[in-house]
């Protein structure tokens, strides 16, 4: 998408250029392509109006016409535009008076009862002493999947007793019934959608009941237009304060987040990035920006590596990468230190799709095999390490004997290396041929 | 199995959908009331079905053919438009028996798709309607992954009198299809449920597990009739296309399940999927009772999505 919207907007640019000034046709024909491209995001069709009549001037101002590289400068000046709308910078949940009550609603399946989990992990890691609530007594097992959870992240769980209702384990855990004395109780509660009179009703009555500091409304990222009825019909009843985001570990642009921020006003808080309790994070607006315009999270993936890459190793890499000379050796290297910042996989994700070879793109890399992956290497001589493509079948069997692998495993190993080579180069191709692609940090 | 009422469909959309027929209804027939048919008419139906989550590509191709009709048959009045309209959603959407024609004993129902969309409830509500019919159910617990997911799908072979087969949560996926397998064959069941856990599309290890999985039907249960169907959420964006295409890629798909349609999500995705992957839709959760699962049909669901 990042590409093509570039590439649009170069083809725009270029007939004004070359005319020397801006027409209606140019506007309407911008104002086009920036519809396409939100919509194409999920972004709700009202809001993308709204954003079509603020932006379609700035896509076309002084700064765009100016730049040496137009088509880029567009599609930064949407991205702040957009990372503007979604709020400044990142909302801090300000945990006040004990027990701060968090209150956690939204639609069936949005993923209530694992954000609930999550949260209460990263207020632990933050100190604080947190107790859960199992308040969704409708779905079968509900509770027992948050009692669950819990015991995994050895975080306190109060689920009342049987036939109670949600108010009545809600109250009663508020009211220190549980006699854990925690900073903050998180409560959990059914999945009830915004239409449904009673549900909702009951929603209000637990607000009035355990008069929450906060109420965190939990939507999907892969929502389409109908996220603002439902973000709206929740805001009128419960005014909540932000909103969790989750399941943005897929590949939805995610424009919900957008459409949601517009249409209440209230920022997006927090975002759900995996199966794991610790992938939750604070969101970013910028990040969240560059991800609805197709661009990927690049911003995580390079604070991520700061804090993980020793420098001068990082170094010596890249001058082996430039020579093309990045071996076997190198890769187990390599794989070490990807664990470290977080996964392949989780790496690959953030990263722009048009900057991934076929191979790598929508794909996910087994990253349960990293130790069998080591075992291959290191059953290879350093020979065989050096260049690969000297390993023909028989080496292959005896690696795979070696290793107590498969001549499968081994197969797929040399074909994943080769990607990640091709991905490298084709990295490499671009940064020489345009630069760092504008609207990326540098 | 049970005959659904021949209008049962329609009626149970409909209540289903009453909440919001009100605010829904408003922009279509203020666009068709207007009984002019200029530029703004044609730009606000386009409006309504990428509203419905149609997506701007078939939202625009099936107003840009209607529009070329109405030039060479004028519809006499707005009714008549919004027929022509509603005729052009039903024709991207392909019919298909709910079950298929086979001889085979034993039908089984592979349940597959994204986190939290209602794949443990609909397999709740199939073995209602296929314990309701007269059959032996079996379903397996083979979502080992989400916490008390088993538990869920307990409670629901407990309410519909279905024999269930689990294992411990943490446990082998592909070994629980191959024990619910042996007891569907050993109790001489007419259907077994898989009811998977959910997995977005781009984790490739999980689609691995699901294939494993499915391979174990396919070699365990070779002459029974195997369906896999993908519980879409109707709430689902433009991430659907993505969800189908990789689903059917992966391990092959023969249709779709709509679910969540009682909120005010239309779930207009399902004749984006359609286009672009033949695969038919062949029912719609409507609610969080056992009785909320019916048979689709594709003009009743196109004049849903307008009403």
């Amino acid at each position: 998408m990042f590409d093509t919207l570039a590439g649009r907007f170069t083809d725009i640019l270029a007939g004004i250029r070359g005319r020397g000034r801006v027409d209606e046709k140019d506007i309407a024909e911008a104002s086009r392509q920036i519809r396409l491209a939100l919509l194409e995001a999920d972004v709700n069709f009202k809001v993308v109006k709204d954003i079509v009549a603020d932006v379609k001037n700035l896509a076309l101002g002084e700064s765009v016409l100016k730049s040496l590289t137009p088509g880029q400068q567009v599609v930064k000046v949407l991205r702040d535009e957009l990372a503007r709308v979604m709020g400044e910078s990142a909302v801090q949940l300000k945990i006040g008076k004990k027990p701060d009550v968090i209150l956690l609603t939204g639609l069936q399946g949005s993923g209530k009862t694992t954000a609930a989990a999550k949260l209460a992990l990263l207020l632990r890691r933050e100190g604080k002493k947190v107790l859960l609530v199992a308040a969704d007594t409708y779905r079968p097992a509900a509770q027992d999947q948050l009692v669950s959870l819990g015991a995994e992240l050895n975080v306190d769980v109060w689920r009342g007793k049987t036939g109670q209702t949600a108010i009545d384990i809600a109250a009663a855990a508020v009211h220190g019934e549980s006699g854990t004395q925690p900073d903050v109780v998180i409560v959990d509660t059914a999945g009830r959608l915004h239409i449904d009179n009673d549900l909702m009703a009951e929603i209000v009555a637990l607000k009035s009941a355990v008069k929450p500091g906060h109420i965190l409304f939990v939507a999907d990222a892969m929502i389409g237009q109908d996220a603002v009825n439902q973000a709206s019909a929740f805001d009128d009843a419960l005014d909540f304060e932000g909103v969790i985001l989750t399941k943005l570990d897929g590949d939805a642009r995610g424009g919900a987040a957008l459409s949601i921020k517009r249409v209440t006003g209230k920022p997006i808080m927090f975002v759900s990035t995996g199966e794991k309790p610790q992938d939750f994070e604070v969101f970013h607006p910028d990040r969240m920006a560059a991800r609805i315009l197709g661009m990927g999270d690049v911003i995580s993936l390079i604070e991520r590596a700061e804090t993980a890459v020793d420098e001068s190793e990082a170094r010596a890499l890249a001058e082996k990468l430039e020579r093309d000379a990045f071996t076997l050796d190198d890769f187990l290297s390599q794989l070490e230190q990807i664990s470290k910042m977080g996964g392949l996989n989780d790496m690959i994700s953030m990263l722009p799709k048009h900057m991934l070879p076929k191979e790598l793109r929508g794909a996910e890399v087994e990253e349960s095999g990293l130790g069998r992956t080591k075992a291959i290497i290191q059953s290879m001589t350093s020979q065989e390490r050096q260049t690969p493509r000297l390993i023909d079948g028989s080496r292959r069997a005896r690696i795979a004997r070696g290793s107590g692998t498969t001549v499968t495993e081994v197969n797929g190993l040399l074909k994943q290396f080769d990607a990640m080579r091709k991905m490298v180069k084709s990295a490499q191709g671009k940064s020489k041929k345009r630069g760092w692609p504008a609207g990326f940090p540098g | 199995m049970s005959a659904i009422p021949a209008n049962g469909w329609l009626s149970r959309v409909k209540s289903a959908m009453s909440k919001t027929r009100d605010s829904l209804a408003a922009p279509v027939n203020r666009v068709f009331g207007r009984g002019v048919f200029d530029d703004e008419t044609w730009d606000e139906l386009e409006e309504i079905l990428i509203g419905a989550d149609m997506g701007l590509t078939a939202a625009t191709e099936i107003i840009d053919r209607i529009r070329r009709d109405a030039l060479r048959h004028p519809p006499g009045d707005s009714g008549e438009l919004k027929e022509m309209l509603q005729a052009a959603i039903a024709a991207e959407m392909i019919p298909a028996p709910i079950l298929g024609k086979h001889d085979a004993s034993l039908t089984v129902i592979f349940l597959v798709g994204v986190n939290g969309t209602g794949k443990t409830t609909t397999a709740g509500k199939l073995a209602r309607r296929f314990a309701d019919a007269g059959g032996t159910v079996v379903i397996a617990a083979a979502d080992t992954f989400r916490a008390a997911a088993i538990e869920q799908v307990a409670v629901w072979a407990d309410r519909t009198g279905a024999y269930l087969v689990k294992h411990k949560r943490g446990g082998d996926s592909a070994a629980v299809a191959y024990d619910a397998a042996a007891a569907a064959k050993a109790r001489g069941a007419d259907y077994l449920i898989i009811d998977t856990a959910g997995r977005l599309q781009t984790k490739a290890p999980l689609m691995e597990e699901l294939k494993k999985v499915k391979g174990v039907l396919t070699r365990e249960l070779p002459e029974a009739h195997l369906l896999s169907w993908l519980v879409m959420d109707a709430t689902t964006g433009q991430n659907g296309l993505a969800q189908a295409t990789a689903f059917a890629e992966k391990i092959g798909l023969d249709g779709l399940i709509l679910t969540k349609l009682d909120g005010t999500a239309k779930g207009g995705i399902v004749v984006a999927v359609a286009r672009a992957t033949g695969l038919p839709v062949v029912m719609l959760g409507t609610g969080e009772t056992e009785a909320d699962l019916i048979d689709f049909d594709s003009n009743n669901f196109a004049a849903a999505l307008l009403d």
